[in-house]
């Protein structure tokens, strides 16, 4: 029992710092890709090599409309291997309200051979006023007090995943995240969660599981869709043992990409979904 | 081919003894063997490869080749562990009349192997003693996925068949406690079933395949260089061990070898998968039994390793790493230096760890003869891993098939025999030791050279066997390769498929509270299971 506790006070303090500090990725780690929009010149060797289609393609007439989807990217940088307008840099923190604003698009005129002339249409630039970490940093104490009494209990639901978002999702029990020191707990059943964590894809056989455990959560209830799969379906799509997305199945309030998303993360995007709440709440009256 | 010594003896045998009811069909490497036989002599095959050459059958498994041969085609993966060598016998199931002779009876250990092929390709068992729906829940319509004319995509409507009818254990005082599918851990989903008369388990039934997403279908649908990724999605904690596999049955198919930089890379990989697997289940172990400080020593360590993981391959599951005939990334002198520190942290940091529960007579309390799966039921089911190895099954595809850069290092293969969930426990605890030395071993002797070498379209019409010792246990691909890049079946098997069904049996007589660290101390994967 001694060796027990002078083994822990040896070891010391171990827990980060975030959301305060900024996370802690190697510059290695392959995160966000970064298109070099004004100079993408053929995007047609990426969008082949994407192995989820997450870099989606439609020409029509002598224009091309190209899409990169956070939410189906499963960041294995293939893209960037064969494009030198790709980049994948090591930004993590990906989480978002819609589906929509995971998705990139531009617009191109085409040249007769198929690669892109001009940049018709530019992505929309996130606006100022998007949920940032820092706001919802801010704002986290203050918003967990009000609406959740300091407290926010999340179930997990596996909905389909190969266990790989479930591998992350483990850390952030460790003592590296703890994020029980945010009051966040995670909890044995929906009935005692203001927050269902679900990571997909969907499968058939889940379905019904996913229906009964969300309507067994109490109001107001929160759901965070994890993972490529979670977030679209991912690799797996939808087929016949699968439902594909989670909000197939179940509405959404936050989709967290990765694959899997790390513990920062997945922590970002739960954080945002608190911060959602108040706003969000008032859909789901509806 | 010249084939090792011992398989050219049981080859001239079986030659022998059936005649002209097998016919060797070739043999792509010296320890592997391809044979077709008539179905009928399907069993007295078995019988002779498990009496009289140590055999086991590995895994059993079908192929829709209606389209061009008019028949499904089984074939029985045999291992010849002693011999170190594998025999693949394929049947012949006329299309009119698909029907199997179940082994099941004789081998207990292909049970839900033969129930998938039925469930999967319409292929009815004859003499199954529980020929019910395993792979497809009971509520799902007479479909056949695996079948040629089964289109993936296919829209199911809503699921209006029967409800599973579990068996009924009577008696007073007994009691049924359904679990699941969801859990009320950070847990995949499976469905348990305990009857119980006070607090001992009477009998538990397992009902897996909540997960099934269609996996080995799918592999059909893509290009082979994107079964990369997807095999890396099979079941996560195994990323990396899946993807090799199947990259090595691809690599043979198009007879390619990967250089030698790759291979020893790839072996760095698959032990860094091991060690943070391994720590946190043993962390997890602890936590089972209420000694929550190792488990927070441990989680503390898995993070450490995945890290390193993220350093060296951008990923901290070690996504994207794999690639057909190599690896994508190099490692540099620094992240070598950082693999080496972290081989020496964890040497010093996870003893301490062992210290901490050798000196815990509490955890050793709960631990010893908890969840006993004694030698001869493992051997009947045919236990592999971590499991197998703590239930006196001394094998390891790392040495006794060695792949990768295996046959470069030394090491040794921890083996128990209580079964116990303390042996369980034992198995992990030493081969995080083996880990550590493997991880020296390898930076030591790194070959220098490329990491890959291209590989091209691969032709039509082969097929291969990949293996590799992942940290669960013994993982199989088998794939048949159809023309523009493509595969026309890709069979998936994950050690826990093989080993879920020794779970029922390691439960029973123990306590529902002691469920939880049984279940931990085999940590089966449900995705790897029902793909």
């Amino acid at each position: 029992m001694f060796e027990t506790i002078s083994r822990s006070l040896r070891t010391g303090v171990v827990t980060t710092n975030y959301p305060d500090a900024p996370a802690e990725v190697s510059s290695h780690a392959r995160g966000k890709p970064q298109i070099d929009w004004a100079n993408w010149k053929d995007a047609r060797p990426a969008a082949a090599i994407c192995p989820t289609g997450a870099i989606e393609l439609r020409d029509e007439s002598a224009t091309r409309t190209a899409t990169l989807d956070l939410g189906k990217c499963i960041f294995c940088g293939l893209c960037a291997d064969v494009d030198p307008a790709i980049r994948m840099t090591n930004q993590c923190e990906l989480a978002a309200g819609s589906r929509q604003s995971l998705r990139q698009t531009g617009q191109y005129r085409l040249n007769a051979d198929g690669t892109q002339q001009q940049l018709l249409m530019a992505p929309a630039t996130a606006s100022a006023k998007d949920e940032s970490l820092d706001a919802v940093g801010r704002q986290l104490h203050a918003r967990i007090q009000s609406v959740l009494g300091r407290s926010l209990h999340i179930r997990e639901v596996d909905a389909g995943s190969c266990n790989g978002c479930e591998v992350e999702i483990h850390g952030l029990n460790s003592p590296v995240y703890d994020i029980e020191r945010f009051g966040i707990h995670f909890v044995a059943s929906p009935r005692h969660a203001d927050m269902l964590l679900v990571t997909g894809p969907v499968t058939r056989n889940m379905e019904l599981a996913l229906r009964k455990t969300y309507d067994a959560t109490p109001d107001p209830r929160l759901v965070v869709a994890v993972g490529a799969c979670g977030c679209s379906g991912g690799i797996f799509g939808q087929n016949y043992a699968s439902c594909g997305a989670v909000d197939a199945v179940i509405p959404v309030d936050v989709y967290i990409p990765g694959c899997p998303p790390n513990p920062h993360a997945l922590l970002h995007g739960i954080l945002l979904a608190i911060g959602r709440l108040e706003n969000g709440g008032a859909r789901r009256g509806a | 081919m010249n084939l090792v010594p011992g398989l050219q003896a049981v080859l001239d045998e079986l030659t022998h003894h059936f005649g002209a009811q097998i016919e060797q069909v070739h043999a792509p490497r010296p320890n592997e063997l391809y044979l077709h036989a008539k179905a009928e002599v399907a069993g007295a095959l078995c019988s002779t490869f498990y009496k009289k050459h140590h055999g086991r059958l590995a895994g059993v498994f079908a192929e829709d080749a209606r389209a061009g041969q008019k028949v499904f085609f089984v074939y029985y993966l045999y291992a010849l562990d002693a011999m170190h060598a594998f025999v693949l016998v394929r049947v012949p199931i006329p299309a009119d009349k698909p029907e199997l002779p179940s082994l099941t009876d004789a081998i207990p250990a292909v049970n839900w192997q033969e129930r998938e092929i039925q469930d999967w390709f319409g292929i009815r068992l004859v003499g199954h003693p529980n020929p019910r729906r395993c792979a497809l829940h009971d509520d799902w319509p007479e479909v056949y996925p695996l079948r040629k004319d089964f289109d993936l995509r296919a829209k199911l409507p809503p699921f209006t068949g029967e409800r599973h009818k579990f068996r009924e254990v009577e008696g007073e005082g007994v009691f049924q406690v359904p679990v699941g599918p969801v859990h009320a851990g950070i847990i995949e989903p499976g469905h348990f079933l305990f009857s119980v008369a006070g607090e001992p388990v009477l009998y538990l039934q397992l009902r897996m395949f909540y997960v099934h997403k269609g996996t080995e279908k799918l592999f059909e649908s893509l290009p082979i260089p994107h079964g990369v990724r997807l095999a890396e999605s099979i079941s996560g904690d195994s990323s990396f061990a899946h993807a090799t596999a199947f990259c090595h049955a691809v690599e043979r198919a198009a007879e390619v070898e990967p250089p030698p930089r790759a291979r020893a890379l790839r072996t760095l990989c698959l032990e860094l998968e091991r060690l943070y697997n391994h720590i946190a289940d043993i962390g997890a172990i602890c936590t089972d039994v209420a000694f929550v400080t190792a488990h927070m020593h441990a989680m503390r360590f898995k993070e450490r390793i995945l890290r390193v993981n993220e350093l060296l391959t951008g990923n901290r599951l070690l996504r994207g790493m794999a690639c057909l005939g190599g690896v994508r990334f190099d490692f540099n002198g620094d992240q070598l230096r950082a693999l080496g520190q972290l081989a020496d942290e964890l040497e010093r940091e996870f003893g301490d760890l062992v210290e901490l529960t050798r000196s815990n007579s509490g955890l050793r309390d709960r631990l010893e003869g908890t969840g006993v799966l004694t030698p001869k039921v493992a051997g009947d089911l045919g236990v592999v891993g971590i499991a197998g190895r703590a239930s006196g099954f001394d094998h390891d595809l790392r040495r006794d098939f060695p792949h990768d850069f295996y046959d470069q290092v030394q090491f040794t293969v921890p083996v128990f025999t209580e079964g116990d969930v303390q042996h369980r426990f034992d198995v992990r605890r030493d081969e995080v030791f083996q880990s550590i030395a493997i991880l020296r071993q390898v930076i030591g002797k790194l070959p220098a050279g490329p990491i890959s070498v291209p590989v091209g379209e691969v032709p039509p019409d082969r097929v291969a066997l990949g293996y590799v010792e992942g940290w669960r246990g013994e993982i199989f691909h088998w794939i048949h390769t159809a023309p523009g890049n493509r595969l026309s079946r890709c069979k998936v098997k994950d050690p826990s498929l093989q080993n879920w069904p020794a779970l029922s049996e390691a439960i029973l007589g123990n306590i529902i509270p002691d469920f939880p660290v049984v279940n931990k101390s085999f940590n089966l994967s449900y995705s790897g299971t029902d793909r």
